[in-house]
């Protein structure tokens, strides 16, 4: 628990010695001269600013980008550990797209009684228009970033599913590119799983689900961005260049002949697949929110008609909002017939009478969250909340219980993050990034690891101050 | 490639290539001012904020003419939306628009100088700063240009970043030497008039061109000449004729690698046929001013056509 001094650090044990993962890098790091660590940590952020890997953080005017820290030490994760995380990952990730195509066919867990039938009526990300529709090759979550926190040796939670349009991927790519640039010989005396290959693999598993109306030849695939004014601009572009694919925005596309075109100097070209990385409201101004001017009048009515692949599909947000979260276990049981090999994080949906009742007795200890929140906004942490704030969330929660869900606050596990006053731990999280095509499930090997950078912190996302780390997958 | 690309590789160039101009002419006003009378100085400064086009916000702002609050207002005026900060912003966002393009190298040039500029701008320039912030404005040109040449594939990305830069740097120097001209008329007699050698000699360093002139004249600096070496010699790269014939280029690899020739060519031929082997006589017979107007219309034309061509906007 947060300050009770119980967390699992990732490299030391109980007795301050070194976890066996770490051994080698930490043996490296010791031979290293001190005055040539702190070059380096210096030359990481000029390393970064030069190549504008930035983000934007909304609501400041002044600092239209900024850059997410990045920590030199890397996360270490076993081989062994990442056979375990990567069968339980590939299991969730099979039973969610089986829940949405389900979702939006028969909707048989609700028939069986296993998902109150309330969770998909009163939910936002739900979509209409896709009930009935099977998206090209059956894919709903082409791209998928599932959530894990670490509390033990043995202990990895769920803490979310990313199914809409998960971020983070290219912080992936570059941290390794740095780590490898700044510390080559670290990579000859420590063998470490790949992960460079990952905009190759989305563009396999992109050009995988072409729509029926492809003509043949080689895909054109396209990424769609809101603009390089979007927080996640340079992601987009990473992406796209990496993948060799067309960076588009709304004002590029048009639909023309029952198909969506982009505007080229040659003319109109057909897209056959668009990941788009704009949200589902913005998609298509004539059946969402009609004052978008991000997304392409009429393209719905082109996915309907098989005109083009959108990944991921539209109306996959009901699958990962915190509410339906609360329900994976019985989700995953259902569509695979296993048992879930990766645990949920205990949570209290306050929807329920007795669930809301012990979360406003216990809400100095517990971590509150908003049901369709994201990037780390509306949420009360209760252990590090002052007693007015937890009594403002309080009137907040009483009037809406069915927009929160509560957890317990988590004794996440720590990584060594590098100070000038040397190795002090952090708290952590990991992303892997989870593609998926009618080839199969691929998992690049690794993610991303956010971490809190003020101490005792649990809040890892970029928008509030955390930071980044490479990720190590060990190789056997 | 996508046509909001291309209009965005050509204003990344066109903006690098107008900052980069803005810098010279201030260069070049810097040294006359400092060589001269105080008298000789304000005019020089009146005349950078006339060749910008700036007069009217310029007075808005200002009461009198002096080097400090011109260059300041030019570089980073806040009542100047077209100020060189700004400018470098927009070479920026447009590189960034087209980052998938362009290559890292030239990425990184950019944002690299876009970082120091934006720095060296964000408080005013004073007396001791002003040379090293023109010459990094103007280094940032060579690095961008630099990387350009060396990393980029010759596609159509290329012929639009070139075109941009060739339409920019063709209508600046016309307008330099317009305004110079206008400012020197009501005392010129154009041949080997020797009234006002220094003024012309600005004109040599604001399109850079003091040293290459010089070599081929032996340092003889007489009107004629120099409009001659300004307007019709190919050799030199910021002259008239080389951006036409560079920008000529550019149209026809558009026109090839397209198939089909665009109303931007077919201008481009309807000029040539109206400017090509003139010679500088019949440009002062005909008027110098008269022949850079519609030289300035034309190239404005020939830049409006190449986006209806092209498809720049929806």
């Amino acid at each position: 628990m947060h300050g009770r001094g119980s967390n699992f650090d990732e490299m030391f044990d109980g007795a301050g010695a070194t976890r066996p993962a770490y051994a080698e890098y930490c043996r490296w790091f010791n031979e290293q001269p001190p005055p040539f660590l702190r070059r380096k940590n210096r030359e990481a952020d000029d390393t970064f600013r030069r190549t504008g890997i930035t983000f934007n953080v909304y609501g400041e005017n002044e600092a239209e980008e900024r850059l997410i820290p990045f920590d030199m030490v890397p996360r270490i994760i076993t081989a062994a550990e990442w056979r375990k995380l990567s069968k339980g990952i590939e299991q969730r990730v099979r039973a969610i797209n089986s829940f949405l195509y389900d979702l939006y066919h028969r909707q048989e867990i609700v028939r069986a009684g296993r998902l109150p039938e309330r969770l998909l009526r009163g939910n936002e990300a739900w979509l209409a228009n896709m009930v009935g529709f099977t998206p090209p090759g059956g894919i709903y979550t082409h791209i998928v970033g599932i959530d894990l926190v670490r509390t033990g040796p043995d202990e990895f939670y769920v803490l979310e599913d990313n199914a809409r349009t998960p971020s983070g991927v290219s912080y992936m790519l570059e941290n390794r590119e740095t780590m490898m640039g700044m510390f080559p010989d670290l990579f000859s005396r420590i063998a470490v799983e790949s992960v460079s290959n990952y905009p190759r693999r989305l563009a396999r598993s992109l050009a995988a689900c072409v729509p029926p109306a492809f003509e043949g030849g080689k895909p054109t695939v396209a990424v769609l961005t809101p603009g390089i004014y979007n927080s996640a601009y340079f992601e987009h572009a990473f992406l796209a260049d990496q993948m060799g694919a067309e960076l588009v925005e709304g004002c590029d596309l048009r639909v023309v002949g029952g198909r969506v075109q982009m505007r080229t100097t040659r003319g109109y070209k057909p897209i056959d697949v668009l990941y788009r990385r704009v949200d589902d409201e913005f998609l298509d101004p004539l059946t969402f929110n009609p004052d978008s001017v991000l997304g392409v009048p009429g393209i719905m009515d082109v996915y309907r008609s098989g005109g083009i692949t959108i990944a991921n599909a539209p109306g996959t947000g009901v699958a990962d909002d915190k509410a339906i979260y609360s329900f994976m276990p019985e989700i995953v049981e259902f569509y695979t017939g296993e048992r879930p090999l990766l645990p949920n994080v205990e949570t209290w949906r306050c929807a329920d009478k007795d669930a809301l009742a012990y979360v406003l007795d216990n809400l100095a200890e517990l971590v509150v969250k908003e049901v369709h929140g994201s990037g780390g906004y509306g949420m009360l942490i209760g252990p590090t909340s002052s007693k007015r704030e937890i009594a403002a969330f309080r009137e907040k929660l009483i009037a809406r219980p069915e927009n929160y869900i509560a957890q317990p606050t988590l004794a996440l596990s720590t990584c060594p993050i590098y100070t000038a006053a040397g190795l002090a731990p952090r708290h952590v999280d990991l992303r892997p990034f989870v593609l998926v095509s009618p080839e199969g499930i691929d998992i690049t090997p690794g993610g991303l690891t956010r971490v809190a950078l003020k101490k005792g912190s649990l809040v890892v996302n970029s928008s509030q101050g955390g930071g980044t780390k490479d990720t190590w997958v060990l190789k056997d | 490639m996508l046509a909001r690309t291309a209009n965005s590789l050509f204003w990344m160039f066109r903006y690098l290539e107008r900052a980069e101009n803005t810098a010279r002419l201030l260069e070049a006003a810097l040294r006359m001012a400092l060589t001269r009378d105080v008298v000789t100085a304000e005019a020089e400064w009146r005349s950078v904020i006339a060749t910008l086009g700036l007069t009217r916000a310029y007075e808005a702002a200002h009461e009198s003419y002096d080097g400090i609050s011109v260059w300041n207002f030019v570089l980073r005026g806040s009542t100047n939306p077209g100020n060189v900060r700004i400018m470098f912003g927009a070479v920026r966002s447009n590189a960034r628009a087209a980052r998938i393009n362009i290559s890292s190298d030239v990425w990184e040039a950019v944002n690299d100088n876009w970082m120091r500029l934006d720095k060296l701008l964000a408080r005013p320039v004073g007396q001791g700063a002003v040379g090293e912030v023109l010459s990094a404005i103007r280094r940032a040109g060579t690095q961008v240009h630099g990387a350009f040449d060396g990393s980029i594939l010759r596609d159509e990305g290329y012929h639009f970043s070139r075109a941009g830069t060739y339409i920019e740097r063709a209508d600046s120097s016309a307008r330099i030497l317009d305004m110079k001209y206008f400012l020197l008329l009501p005392s010129l007699s154009y041949v080997g008039s020797s009234l006002d050698t220094g003024q012309w000699e600005q004109v040599l360093r604001s399109v850079a061109g003091a040293r290459a002139y010089s070599w081929l004249n032996a340092g003889q600096i007489e009107a004629r000449g120099i409009v001659e070496f300004v307007v019709l010699d190919e050799r030199f790269p910021r002259s008239l004729a080389f951006c036409r014939s560079a920008l000529r280029g550019c149209l026809a690899a558009l026109a090839f690698s397209h198939g089909v020739e665009g109303r931007a060519a077919a201008l481009m031929r309807e000029a040539d046929t109206r400017i090509s082997h003139l010679t500088v006589d019949q440009i002062f017979e005909q008027g110098l001013h008269e022949f850079l107007v519609d030289f300035l219309a034309r190239n404005a034309a020939i830049a409006r056509a190449i986006a209806e061509d092209y498809r720049f906007h929806a």
